[in-house]
Formats: C-alpha cells, structure tokens, sequence
C-alpha cells in the first residue's frame, strides 16, 4: 500500500464550509466491458468522504440510459445520498456543462479520476474544466492532509512509491489515480435507494468528435528487451527498472519562470509548440 | 392451614405465570410479522416434541431418560397437584398417581444435578445450577403435601404441634418450587425452555423440517429468499427487532444445553464464535440490557459485559460496541452443525445470514476479500475475477459437449467456479473421464455457465445472489436434460433448495439435481462401470456439510467407495456430526483470525484414524484439507478414485462391438515415394 494512515484523519480549520465535489463517470470493466463504478473516481469519492465535515457531492454529467443509473448507483452505494446528474446527449462535450455548473455550486475542491474507462478517455477533462474556471489543477493526489485558510496540503504520488507534499491554492481540481486509497465497498440497499438529482442542462456538441474515426485499440506486440548479464542481480535490475526516458534534467530550486522557460524550450524541441 | 395455603399459592403462582406469558408474548411480538397457522401448529406440538425433537436429544441417552422422568414427572405431577391441591378434589387413586410422578421427578432431579456436579464447560452455570435443586424442592414438597390425601399419613397431621412448623417449612419449600417451576417458566428463568420451546415447536420457521406421520423427507435447509423489490425496506436484521417474531421466539427457546458449542468448528478454532451466546445474545437484544448475566463459554477472546442491546437498538454497530461484534457474525462456516445439535431447532445459520445481509446490503462492510470477491461475481460471474470467457480452457482438449450446440442431454453437467482451480480441473477430468466411460449422454453449458450465487449468499449478498441465480435459471430453461450433476456440493444444494424459490409460472427452477457421487452410485449400481479392486492404504471418508447435513446424503459416497473395495476408517466425527473443513459460508474470504486453523483440526481428525487417504467430494473441502502442511493424509475426489479404478474397454473390444465404424476406409493415404 503505497499510503499510510496518517490520511485517514484529515483536519481543516474551519469544518462546516469545506464543500466538496467529486466529478464521477459510467466505468467499465476491463475484462468483461460490463458498466460500473468508475475505480479512479470511487477513489476520489473515497478520499472526499474521508474529509473530516466535509460536505460532498457527486456530479455526472452524461446520457441516460439503465446501463449507465446502474453505474452511477453504485457511488451512491457508499454512503452518499444523491448524485446531481446533468443530462447530456451522446455526442456531447460535457466541459462547458461541468464547468457551468461548479461555476455556479462553488466548490472549495473538485475531485476526480485521472482518466475516464468510457469515452475518449484522454484524461483531458479536468484541464480543460481548470482552464476554463481559472483554477488550479493538481494531478495523482494521494492524500489531503490540511485544509486551512483558502489553501489545501496535500501529498502527490509521484511514480514508484514517491511522495511530494504540496500546497495549493482553493478553489482547485484534483484528479486521482490508483495510487490514492482504494474505494469502500458499494451497498445495494443506500444505492437502490439513493438519488439521482436530474439537472437540464443544453448538449454542446462536440463536432470534432463527430469527424473522428473510432476504433479498438489494437494490443501492439513488444520487443523484449534482453539483458545479457551473468550475475541474477543485474537481471532482476533490469527486469525490474521502470523503463526511464533518456535524456531530460532535473530543475530544482528554479523561479516559475524559468521552469515554464524550460518547459516551453521543450515543447518546442518535440515539436508540441510551433 | 396446609389446605388453605396451598391453593392461594398454586393459583397465585398460576396467574403470575400467565402474566408473564402475556409480557413475553409481547416480547416476541416486537419481530416482524410472520404468518403461522395458530390452531393447526399447537396440534403438532405433541409430535414434533414426542418425534423430532425427542429423536435429536436422544442422541445423548443420559441427558433424554432424565429429560423424559423430569419433564414427565413434572407435568403430570403439575396437573394433578392443580386438581388434587388446587380444586381440593380429595382422590386417594390421583393422590397416587401424583405421588408417582413426583418420584419419577425426583429421580430425574437427582440425575439433572449429577450431570452438573461438576457442569462440563459446554452447559451453563449460574440460575441453571439451581435448577435440580428447584427441581427438587417442587418435587418433595408435593410428595410429602400429597402422602395425607393418598392416606399414607393421617389427615389433619400438619396441624398440630411439630406439624405446624412441619407445614410452614414445606410450605416454603413449595413456594420455591412453584416460583421456579411456574413463576420462572414465564419470567425468564431457566424453565423458560420448556414455555417458550412449546409454542416455537408449534410455530416454527420453518414447519417442514418436521416429520409427518407417514413418512417422506423432512429437511428444510435452504436460505429463505429477501424480497428486494421493496424501494423502501430496510435489507436484513439491524436490530433484534428485524427479525420475524417466531425466530425471536425461537433464540427464547435455547435450553443452553452447549451442543452447539461443542460440534461448532469456528468456536473450537478460537474463533470469536459461540452459537449458544450467539442466541443468548439475541435473547439479551429483544428483552434488552447487557450480556453481564451470561453464564456459559463466551466468545472466544471476547469477555461477557461488555456488549449490551436494546429491541430496537443495533446487533452491530458501525464502529463495533452494541450487541454483538461483526467478526463473530463473519466467523461462521454455514456448517450447520449447531442446528443439526440443537435439541430445540433453533435455526442459527438463518439468523447469522440475515444479520449478515443488513451488514453487506447497508452497511457495505463485508470484511477481508468480501468486497473484492463479491464486486468479481457481479462484474465476471465468478468469484475469482477470471474472464467469463475461459470458463472452458481448462478443458481445451476434452472437446466437452456444449448445451449451446446439442439443446438436450440426459445429464447437464454443472462444472461450478471449480473449474478456475487447477486442482478441481483434475476432479472434474476424473469425472468426465468416468461419464464417457460409462457412455452418459452428457453436456457442458460452458460460457453460459455463472456462479451459482452460493458465496454471495452466504455473505449476505442477497442481490447478487438473485441476479446470478435469475440469469442461470434463465439459461437452463432453453435446454431440455434430464437431470443437473455436479461435483460441488455448494451449488448442488443451491440449485437443489434454493433456486426454487427464484422460479417464476413461465421458468420454474425445480430440477432434479445430483451430487457426482450420487450419480456415480447409481452408475455402478446400474452395472454402468467396471472397477479394479483397491489397492491403496486405508481409506476414510470427509462428508462435506452441504452434501451431508444440508442434503442428507451420507449414504451414497461410502457406498460408491465400497463398490471400489475400500474399507472405510470413519473418523470419530463423521455422519451428520462430520466436522467441517473451514471452507463453507465465505468463511475463508472473510477470514476472521482464531487460535488454530478448521482444517488443521480436521486433517488431525484424519490422523487419529490413521488413514493414508481422505475421499472427499467437495472441490471447498479439497482445497481446505490439502491447505494443511504435510506430513499429513493425501486428498482426493471420489470421482478421482473411481476414474483411477476404472477398467476401459480396450479398442479390440470396442471394435468387436462396432466393427463398421472403425473400418471406414481412409480418404488419404501416405504415399512414399
């Protein structure tokens, strides 16, 4: 387990105004592609509700159909009473309606997953939603570890176990991965009887979608790479070792401006930004 | 003043027991409803008690001839001393025959308090301790009050002299026996048993479990069904309340006799279980107050005084407290081996479940993997997350009959969640290779296949239960067959008891359903199979609870091994009273800690025997027993014996039956050049 239970109780000064929303999407099996809660979003709506007064709600913003209640039922199946649902058609792109309406709840915190199990999946919608209300965005949150004065401590996941504990400035967006802490059992009984808040908002259609070709991905075979070495130690090294991006460097201790320089210099080199 | 006083005290404890009675009725009335036929039930008291209930107690002679002289001593002796005492109605013949049963009274008295110098752990101590005595003094005492009015002493002896004295302390004596034996039978003594086991005989959960006068099968097993389509109910028990009036009056029944607690195997592996406090906690919860005044084995590893209820208060808390912990809920196996024991037919496993639901269903707090496992079957059919779509690997070169391609069968083979397990696939092989050997018309669903909801239920799971079960009985109503074997007994016993329920006019779910060794039985008996002799070590025999206790077939098994010439070493807990291997009831998901594992004691059962080989026929059981490090008995399937044994036609012979076939002539030949 990558957290440890100093996240379980999470203090912030003052309890009765932190509000909370968990932006939640129709999940989907990997093996047997049946509808469900969506695993990255369950977390985000795990570590919501592990806020000590925080008040939570649920948004989803999506089509209607039996399939997709059955999913969104299962958030509500952990403990919480209604999801607000706005109604979008198929072909629609939600960011104008989900940034409409935080834009009018208010929110101190937006939680969501990294990425999505349905659609485009691209895991663009939160910085397209943070772009659009101006706000900050923090990706791989791990935990949230104080809550005071406008501004939030928290720990971000970093890859292979690492922690970097951040301070960001409320209100925010803040996705969550696999590294945040797993999501509590859905009952059937509060999901059944949990609600579904129906708000009527206008589809914008996403006419680029509507010219793109969609097909399953193809699983792309993968060269093995094979390390000649006598000593196990080695090979077990490499069988382990992440493979690492050549190249790049490190900026500590560097004003924004110049890391968003470095970044920019990047951008450019790859080919990005013209 | 004996015959004055005597009918003020027998009316007076009369009217106080009847006072009682109402507050205890009430008691249990808080429970949901449940529809009893009234009239027809107590008519059946006499034979259920007489038949069904006498047939468990008799299993300990001691205790039953005690039973019979107390209980029918007192009864009578009750009766009569209401006539004789009570009415003054002054027959020396009834006087006799009141002497006799408070005799017969008193010898079982006497035998009641040797069981109990000193109580083995499994009874209670505490009011029961004084019970022989009570017993005593009511006994006595209307033996001596009864000797002038039999003529044995002159009347009008205790009125005079060294009589008065004399009659005041019989008279005291009488008030202690009538206190106990009337009074306390209503007010929540120990005698309470016999007031409240009356009236659950008579209105039992669960009616057919009974005997009837001519014959046929009496054994009621399977879960009761949760109704779900109610927006609104609340699903399962969360308060001594939510359970339906005639199970409350059922736990008021327990004589805490401790049979339960010694056959339980979570209470023997020091698990925090203990069936009879389990009830008694439930009596705790309905009347309200705390456990402090428990006087039997607790919980393992949980001191008594610490948990208290309320009727309307909750059996688990969220944050653990309130009447009962959630690990002694999760600690049982479903073995029924408590209510098979139980001399008055309380039904713990149904209470467990149902407390079990309300913390799966609303609490959303199944522990350990039941999460995990119970997210596997509603998103992949199968507890272990395996795609649904390599239900069939294993079976890759067996070319298996599928449902889908023949539409009918004689016999549909139901493979069970076994065939993910590498050491159940073995099991499975052994039994196909048996059925082809004995020429079965057989076929396989494959795909369609889905876990047959036993693991769910039993964690409380009720909607995924109803969900798997619909849609399997969805799928075998397209397909026509004969009859369903399996090798696992879990889903045998569900699709035998349990699916019925789920059946709708259009798609009823009654099949005929076989455990492979039933079916291998009969095989053999139809002369189907030709076997080697044995030449193996010696043998013994696991009977898997949902085979034995939940379906009675304890005979079947030991003949197929019979027929393979094997002489069975039975364990000492074998039968009915078989010992469980720890795997039923999701009892291994959930996982709950004790001092030692089941099926360590188990295989240790098995060693006393000093058998090198356990048959066993569940692929649960299996798994359990072969989980203990060796030096220990090897395990194998009964249909693994068989296939072992088998004699197979050669090709010769084959040939010589079916001559034209084989000699079809080749299309192809191999041409050298």
């Amino acid at each position: 387990m990558p957290h440890d239970a100093s996240n379980t109780s999470v203090s912030h000064s003052n309890a009765s105004s932190l509000n909370v929303t968990v932006l939640v999407s129709v999940g989907r099996h990997p093996l047997t592609a049946r509808t469900r809660r969506a695993d990255q979003d369950a977390r985000a709506v795990e570590m919501a509700l592990m806020l000590t007064g925080a008040s939570v709600s649920l948004l989803h913003a999506g089509q209607q159909d039996s399939d997709h209640e059955e999913a969104i039922r299962g958030y509500l199946g952990m403990g919480i009473d209604s999801v607000g649902l706005i109604e979008q058609s198929p072909q629609a792109d939600v960011v104008p309606a989900l940034a409409k309406a935080l834009r009018e709840s208010t929110p101190q915190l937006v939680l969501t997953g990294t990425r999505a199990e349905t659609g485009e999946a691209s895991g663009v919608t939160p910085y397209l939603l943070a772009e659009a209300l101006g706000w900050p965005i923090i990706t791989g949150l791990a935990a949230v570890e104080k809550i005071e004065q406008g501004t939030a401590v928290v720990l971000q996941a970093l890859p292979r176990g690492k922690r970097r504990r951040l301070r960001i400035r409320l209100p925010a967006i803040a996705t969550v991965d696999s590294s945040a802490p797993p999501a509590r059992q859905s009952a059937f009984g509060p999901a059944k009887r949990g609600e579904l808040a129906h708000q009527q908002a206008p589809s914008e259609i996403d006419e680029d979608l509507a010219t793109w070709h969609i097909q399953p991905a193809r699983k792309r075979p993968k060269r093995l790479k094979i390390v000649k070495s006598s000593s196990a130690r080695d090979r077990f090294k490499a069988a382990a070792a992440k493979a690492g991006g050549g190249g790049g460097q490190t900026l500590n201790d560097v004003t924004p401006e110049q890391g968003a320089e470095a970044i920019f210099k990047l951008l450019k080199e790859e080919g990005v930004l013209r | 003043m004996l015959d004055a006083l005597l009918p003020i005290l027998l009316f007076s404890a009369l009217l106080l027991a009847a006072i009682g009675a109402v507050r205890r009725v009430r008691l249990w009335r808080q429970g949901r409803p449940s529809r009893v036929p009234v009239f027809k039930g107590l008519m059946q008291v006499p034979r259920r008690y007489l038949v069904d209930l006498h047939h468990v107690v008799e299993r300990d002679k001691y205790i039953s001839h005690t039973h019979v002289a107390t209980a029918g001593g007192f009864v009578l002796a009750a009766l009569l001393a209401i006539i004789v005492h009570g009415f003054g109605l002054d027959s020396a013949i009834l006087a006799w025959v009141l002497l006799a049963a408070t005799t017969s009274m008193l010898v079982g008295s006497i035998l009641v308090a040797k069981r109990r110098s000193p109580p083995p752990s499994r009874l209670s101590k505490g009011p029961w301790m004084r019970l022989p005595k009570s017993l005593m003094a009511f006994s006595v005492g209307m033996f001596v009050v009864t000797l002038p009015t039999a003529g044995i002493l002159p009347e009008g002896v205790f009125q005079s002299g060294v009589g008065w004295f004399t009659a005041l302390a019989l008279a005291a004596v009488i008030m202690w026996g009538l206190g106990e034996m009337f009074f306390g039978m209503t007010w929540g003594g120990p005698m309470k048993h016999a007031f409240a086991g009356a009236l659950h005989l008579a209105f039992h959960r669960r009616p057919e479990r009974f005997s009837k006068r001519n014959g046929g099968e009496h054994r009621s097993t399977g879960l009761k069904p949760l109704a779900l389509n109610d927006d609104h109910a609340k699903l399962g028990v969360e308060i001594p309340a939510d359970f339906t009036w005639n199970q409350l009056l059922g736990f008021d029944a327990c004589v805490q006799c401790g049979r339960c607690e010694a056959v339980c195997p979570a209470f023997a592996a020091g698990q925090p279980l203990n069936p009879k406090k389990l009830i008694q906690d439930m009596v705790v919860g309905m009347a309200g107050g705390s456990d402090a005044n428990y006087a039997g084995s607790p919980y393992p590893g949980k001191p008594v005084g610490e948990h208290d209820g309320s009727p309307h208060g909750p059996i688990v808390g969220r944050d653990g407290g309130a009447l009962v912990d959630a690990e002694t809920l999760w600690s049982c196996t479903t073995c029924r081996a408590c209510v098979e024991e139980c001399p008055m037919m309380i039904e713990h496993v149904d209470a467990i479940v149902d407390m079990r639901r309300f913390l799966t269903l609303e609490h959303g707090n199944t522990p350990n993997k039941g999460a995990e496992v119970l997210d596997n079957l509603i998103a992949t059919d199968n507890p272990g997350g395996f795609d649904p779509d390599s239900r069939l690997h294993w079976a890759a070169d067996l070319n298996l009959p599928l449902m889908a391609d023949k539409r009918e069968a004689d016999v549909l083979l139901w493979l069970g969640d076994g065939v993910f397990d590498m050491r159940n696939q073995r099991t499975l092989r052994a039994f196909i290779s048996v059925l082809r050997a004995a020429g079965v018309d057989f076929a396989v669903l494959g795909n369609e296949e889905r876990d047959s909801g036993d693991v769910a239920r039993r964690l409380g799971d009720e909607a995924t239960f109803q969900t798997l079960a619909r849609r399997n009985i969805n799928t075998l109503s397209q397909y026509r067959f004969a009859r369903i074997v399996t090798c696992d007994p879990h889903s045998f016993h569900v699709l035998k008891n349990e699916y019925a329920d789920l059946g709708t006019a259009d798609m009823p779910a009654r099949y005929d359903v076989f455990h492979h060794s039933t079916y291998l039985n009969q095989l053999l008996e139809d002369d189907k199979l030709m076997l080697k002799a044995w030449k193996g070590g010696s043998v013994t025999y696991h009977d898997p609870c949902y085979l034995g206790r939940y379906n009675g077939e304890y005979e079947a098994p030991r003949s197929v091994l019979k027929a393979l010439g094997i002489e069975i070493k039975e364990m000492a807990r074998s039968g009915y009273r078989s010992r469980c291997c720890g795997g039923g009831g999701g009892a291994p998901i959930t996982d709950i800690p004790g001092k030692q594992r089941i099926p360590d004691m188990r295989m240790e059962d098995v060693r006393e025997t000093g058998a090198d080989l356990v048959a066993v026929g569940c692929p649960q059981c299996t798994a359990m027993l072969e989980g203990v490090v060796e030096p220990r008995a090897d395990i194998k399937d009964i249909a693994e014996l068989v296939a072992d044994a088998l004699i197979i036609k050669t090709p010769d012979e084959k040939a010589a039956q079916s001559k034209p076939a084989s000699a079809a002539p080749r299309t192809v030949e191999e041409v050298t050049p």
